[in-house]
């Protein structure tokens, strides 16, 4: 295949950044997209010039690095999946692919195509979390947790965290994959303890953090790589709407 | 230096709950002035941190990646083992320890494989604690499947995600942690050296991946949780940045390196498609519960259409082989039985090797319903990526460099050879002998991070209470800067022709050839020419793009390239040294009359532990600790 490839590329953060254009001769459709990548970078490299820097480490879909904005959609045409599980069969010999970083305020620009994702890890840092220390914990069968809600709580745990939610979203807001860290935790009985404080603590975060507000349009759930559903943004609503007439009892006391 | 592995005495099944009890402790007024680093952030390193953390001690935490969540523990599919025995099928801690011991060819340390399989139900709790998913039955109770070189169902997972989950679960208590400020978190930053003061380790020298600039962190101690190398063979399922650079600071500052020959090559990897291919992805072993290995009996069959090749005509050669464990043999025993196969001309792919992972008899049994309820994702992911659907034809899947057993030589405390220099998780060598067991990986990572070291480093840190923070303005610190600096700047001068990938592959395809499944003396000494040739070339010729002062991936790149050039000529040495097959090492001139590994139990059931020569790498100095097995008797590995 020979394709014709239009890449951001930018020094740094303070740098105002460009498409450029390359173009690529000998391309299989089996390689996957960052090995069709790799393969830019080797021409490049051979040209003396600077390759194209982005964000890859598993290449398997699970560690949620990778991160193309591929003409208009991050990680591409293909649902359900991640850029690096994108393979070139699924373009045509002499298309023309635009490759962009996520676009967020967010998620600052590091060099090319690597955003700065830390905002992600503030929120889970603000209570995306069970507080219970090592050690002293009870037989993990001493509490049966009903096998479809356990299937619904991992349906929310899958969430990799890669962004897509974020650059997909007209706001570039983070609700999806906020909801779905808090929904894994408060459906559990484990979580129960401390929902109230997780829900604020973390909407509070996810706003000071930049990420806009959700107006459900739900092309959040639509681009997302692990298919998570927007209904976790509906159950945050209820437990955020439940914690602030908490919060607010518990201050009036 | 003598090697102390400091077992404990007393009665095996007893030496762990002694050893906690007497154990110096550190006070919670003198935790708060001790300092820790703890460089990587997976399972180990992640479960590590945090637990250190809630003890009160100071930590810093490093991870190359973005975040700490990232660590190549993730991608771990199958599952954790521990001996609960929920199935009421004869699990105990015993088995565990047996099983292990037995798995790992008898070339790992008792007391500490006891230990492991001791804490093991307690990570199941922990983590059941933190919220993490495990798959569950109609009662709501755990659920478990069965893994390779078992006969119990003791495996704990969360659908094909298992190791996502765990380290999500690190992940959350290593976030906690970092809102209460016990521990301060490094992403994007790359350990380039341990500092060592006194003889002791106090502290490293990073690389930020994005401004470039080098930094000196210090402390009382040092915790490695760098995972394995199974990266050096080019092609593997590691993840692109799995590296092992700290490790290997840390062997060239002092720490020895055991068993490096010691890597596990895994059965069931999706097979090399073309040249461009960048790395392999694993087909979880829990697929081989249900899928039956197979090859044409006939080689002239090999390119037939699979579903026109009659059941007579076919061989299911791990069940005609191993009879008592049938297709779930140890990983080693598989993935050379895939490679004999193929030597006689029966790989089943016109380029290159593969063979067959059949689910049709396991549809039949079951119905493809309950096969999609085990296997989606992995069935999605195979599809995927080779365009075949594996409910209608079989999968094609070939054996690929997974885990690295080898690795930085440790005590029972999880000290390396240098004091306050710890390893922990697939960095050490120290559980699986010359073989690991499925879904003990995970098990080992936890066990480490939760409830080993947070325990041992105490027996260090409580001499240390004295010891006044330690400054990185010490000349020890300056002088490791200076040394890191002198190093990228002349990697980055060169500005030869060749890039760092080429030297990689080139390495890989040596490594491959002669360090791979099957090695020879003759195939080894030429490797080591190779490798000796190949290094120099690259510090002559290597082009690395960019400048030192931004973020510069081939940078990056061709640092960890330049210590797998080192590593890769030990790991033939060890190899070499080894006159036996064992595990995952298979000398082809050491194998009994039906072509099995022939291990030598009077002459090698030591650790090879290898001290670092400054003077010349390819000159390391090899130390003995001689492995002793009072509980276990030493018998040749059987799945017949």
């Amino acid at each position: 295949m020979k394709l014709t490839l239009k890449v951001w590329r930018q020094r740094n953060s303070q740098d105002k950044g460009k498409m450029e254009t390359y173009q690529l001769n000998e391309v299989s459709p089996d390689m996957s997209f960052l090995e069709m990548m790799d393969v830019l970078n080797a021409q490049l490299i051979g040209e003396k010039k600077e390759p194209v820097a982005f964000d890859h480490d598993c290449r398997e879909g699970i560690c949620g690095m990778c991160s193309m904005y591929i003409n208009g959609q991050p990680h591409g045409p293909v649902q359900g999946i991640t850029t690096c599980q994108l393979h070139m069969r699924s373009f045509k010999d002499g298309d023309t692919i635009y490759i962009e970083p996520w676009r967020a305020q967010a998620f600052p620009v590091i060099k090319d195509l690597v955003v700065d994702r830390s905002a992600f890890d503030t929120i889970i840092q603000s209570g995306g979390y069970i507080s219970v220390s090592t050690g002293n914990a009870v037989d993990g069968n001493s509490l049966p947790i009903e096998k479809g809600l356990a299937n619904e709580v991992m349906d929310a745990a899958v969430c990799i965290g890669c962004g897509a939610c974020v650059a997909a979203c007209k706001n570039s807001s983070a609700m999806l994959f906020l909801s779905a860290k808090a929904a894994h935790l408060n459906m559990l009985p484990q979580g129960q303890v401390e929902s109230n404080r997780r829900v604020l603590n973390m909407m509070d975060a996810h706003d000071d953090a930049g990420f806009g507000s959700c107006t459900n349009t739900g092309a959040c759930s639509a681009e997302c790589p692990k298919g998570i559903s927007l209904s976790y943004i509906a159950r945050f609503n209820r437990d955020y709407m439940k914690a602030s007439i908490a919060s607010e009892e518990t201050t009036d006391s | 230096m003598s090697l102390d592995s400091k077992v404990p005495k007393g009665e095996l099944a007893n030496k762990w709950t002694d050893y906690k009890s007497k154990v110096p402790l550190v006070a919670p007024n003198n935790k708060r002035r001790i300092d820790v680093i703890v460089v990587g952030s997976g399972l180990a390193g992640g479960a590590a941190a945090a637990t250190m953390g809630e003890l009160g001690y100071n930590v810093k935490c490093f991870c190359f990646q973005d975040s700490p969540r990232r660590a190549h523990s993730i991608a771990a599919q199958g599952g954790i083992n521990a001996a609960k025995n929920y199935q009421n099928d004869g699990d105990s801690v015993y088995r565990l320890f047996y099983d292990t011991i037995k798995g790992g060819d008898y070339r790992s340390r008792e007391s500490n494989v006891h230990r492991l399989a001791e804490v093991s139900a307690n990570i199941i709790d922990q983590c059941v604690a933190q919220g993490v998913p495990f798959a569950r039955d109609y009662g709501g109770l755990l659920a478990n499947r069965s893994f390779g070189g078992v006969q119990v169902s003791r495996t704990f997972y969360a659908r094909g995600q298992t190791g996502q989950q765990l380290l999500l679960g690190a992940y959350s208590a290593l976030s906690r942690q970092i809102h209460k400020k016990t521990v301060t978190m490094y992403n994007r930053h790359e350990m380039l050296d341990v500092v060592i003061v006194d003889g002791k380790a106090r502290g490293i020298i990073t690389r930020n991946l994005i401004t470039g600039e080098i930094e000196s962190h210090a402390a009382h101690a040092v915790v490695l949780a760098t995972g394995g190398y199974g990266n050096v063979f080019f092609l593997s399922t590691n993840a692109m940045g799995s590296n092992v650079t700290a490790a290997w600071k840390a062997h060239r500052r002092g720490a020895y390196f055991a068993n490096p020959c010691f890597t596990q090559i895994h059965p069931t990897c999706i097979p090399v498609s073309g040249e461009y291919q960048s790395k392999l992805t694993l087909m979880s072993e829990s697929l081989r519960n249900d899928g039956r290995v197979w090859v044409p009996k006939r080689k002239e069959d090999r390119l037939k259409n699979p579903l026109e090749i009659k059941e007579e005509d076919r061989d299911y050669y791990l069940e005609r082989i191993y009879p008592a464990f049938g297709n779930l043999v140890p990983r080693d025993v598989a993935s050379r039985a895939a490679k004999y196969m193929t030597d006689q001309g029966k790989s089943v792919i016109e380029h290159g090797n593969a063979v067959y992972l059949d689910f049709a008899s396991a549809i039949e049994r079951l119905g493809e319903d309950t096969v999609r309820e085990r296997y989606s994702n992995l069935f999605d992911m195979y599809e995927r990526i080779t365009d075949e659907n594996p409910y209608k034809v079989p999968m094609k899947i070939f054996p690929a460099v997974h885990y690295t057993m080898g690795g930085l030589w440790v005590d029972y405390e999880l000290n390396t050879s240098v004091p306050g220099l710890f390893a922990v998780g697939e960095a050490n060598f120290s559980d699986h002998g010359a073989n690991r067991l499925g879904a003990s990986a995970l098990m080992q990572g936890l066990a480490d991070g939760y409830f080993v070291l947070p325990v041992t480093i105490g027996s260090f840190l409580s001499k240390e209470i004295r010891t006044p923070k330690i400054s990185n303005d010490l000349p020890e610190f300056k002088q490791a800067e200076k040394a890191v600096k002198e190093r990228l700047n002349k990697l980055i001068s060169i500005q030869g022709n060749r890039s760092v990938d080429s030297f990689h592959m080139e390495l890989g395809k040596i490594m491959w050839d002669n360090c791979g499944m099957a090695r020879n003396e003759k195939g080894l000494k030429s490797a080591i020419t190779k490798i000796q040739k190949l290094r120099e070339e690259f510090w002559k010729d290597v082009y690395i793009p960019g400048k030192l002062n931004e973020l510069n991936p081939e940078l990056e790149k061709a640092g960890r390239v330049a210590d797998f050039l080192e590593l890769g000529e030990l790991m033939c040495q060890d190899a070499l040294d080894r006159n036996e097959s064992c595990g995952g090492h298979f000398r082809e001139e050491y194998r009994t009359p039906e072509g099995e590994a022939a291990r030598d139990d009077e002459n090698y059931t030591y650790v090879a532990a290898w001290e670092y020569n400054t003077n010349n790498v390819s000159a390391p100095k090899l130390h003995k600790e001689n492995l002793v097995f009072d509980n276990v008797e030493l018998k040749t590995r059987s799945y017949k």
